[in-house]
């Protein structure tokens, strides 16, 4: 197990090239959500606006 | 042959119902890719026999300079048909790619300083294949800076696409980059016309990663997309169905 997170002394380099890519895909997945939620959430207000209006 | 479904795929209510359906089809077999790739890279594969361990970073590097690419190509090809047809689903494709090809360029960029620093003595230097990365990073972010400064999203679809279609002469430049001049970089162990440079259980794991990352990229689209079109649509109908919760 040590030798894993040693990774032959590679470790302060293999290990925050990982961080990086994981922060890069899980940022991409809440991002992506939160885009949806603002058109949804826009698009809502569209409607009321055009409601009122009518 | 029927073609229905194909024009289908301009309609944007179509489209909406088909993303939302479409994303865990994607998402999940990304997901076990991913986590097999993992495995495979950091456990079973060998240590490299000149880079010991160091070599393990090619299993975040290499797939994150695969989605650059790829999801640029994608970008520049859906811009292209919604300019040449007038289509808003392309050109809603095209806005989706945008920030997902950028943050991944990042993650390429980082990566590979990461490991160049033990394998080369330093983390950056201005190579034709690391620079040639570099302008396409501010090709995401000029697209995307483009877009924000444009009110009208009919003139910022047709102005961005432009910018994403003149772009992409970049993506051969940075492919053959390594081949044309005399790089640091390494050349392609993969992506080559001759048998892959790897031994098959290095091989496996990052095949893994790149099956992986792709489908992620087309979930996270079909998440985006819908965002995407819900922007582009005025006072449809279909949208007081989807969106009324």
């Amino acid at each position: 197990m040590r030798a894993f997170f040693d990774m032959g002394g590679y470790a302060a380099f293999v290990w925050p090239a990982y961080a990086v890519t994981l922060a890069v895909v899980l940022l991409n997945i809440f991002w992506a959500y939160r885009a949806l939620e603002r058109s949804r959430t826009e698009a809502r207000r569209r409607l009321q606006v055009q409601g009122e209006r009518r | 042959m029927n073609w229905s479904w194909f024009h289908r795929l301009a309609s944007p209510p179509h489209v909406y119902a088909l993303a939302a359906r479409l994303t865990p089809w994607f998402a999940w077999p990304a997901a076990v890719a991913i986590i097999a790739g993992l495995w495979g890279g950091l456990v079973l594969a060998p240590p490299d026999y000149q880079q010991g361990d160091g070599f393990r970073i090619i299993y975040v590097h290499a797939p994150s300079a695969w989605m650059s690419l790829m999801v640029y190509v994608t970008m520049a090809v859906s811009a292209a048909v919604g300019l040449v047809w007038r289509i808003k689903v392309a050109h809603a494709v095209a806005a989706s790619c945008a920030p997902i090809g950028a943050s991944f360029t990042f993650a390429a960029l980082v990566t590979g300083a990461l490991w160049g620093q033990p394998m080369w003595g330093t983390y950056w230097q201005w190579d034709p294949r690391l620079t040639s990365e570099l302008v396409l990073l501010f090709l995401y972010l000029g697209y995307m800076g483009l877009r924000a400064g444009i009110e009208d999203p009919q003139r910022a679809d047709r102005a961005s696409a432009v910018l994403a279609v003149v772009g992409v002469v970049n993506v051969p430049i940075i492919h053959y980059s390594v081949t044309w001049w005399n790089s640091l970089h390494q050349a392609p162990s993969v992506m080559r016309l001759a048998k892959p440079a790897m031994p098959l259980a290095m091989l496996l794991p990052l095949l893994l990663m790149l099956l992986g990352f792709t489908l992620f990229f087309v979930a996270l689209l079909l998440v985006r997309l819908r965002g995407e079109v819900l922007a582009r649509e005025r006072a449809a109908s279909w949208i007081r169905e989807v969106v009324s919760a």
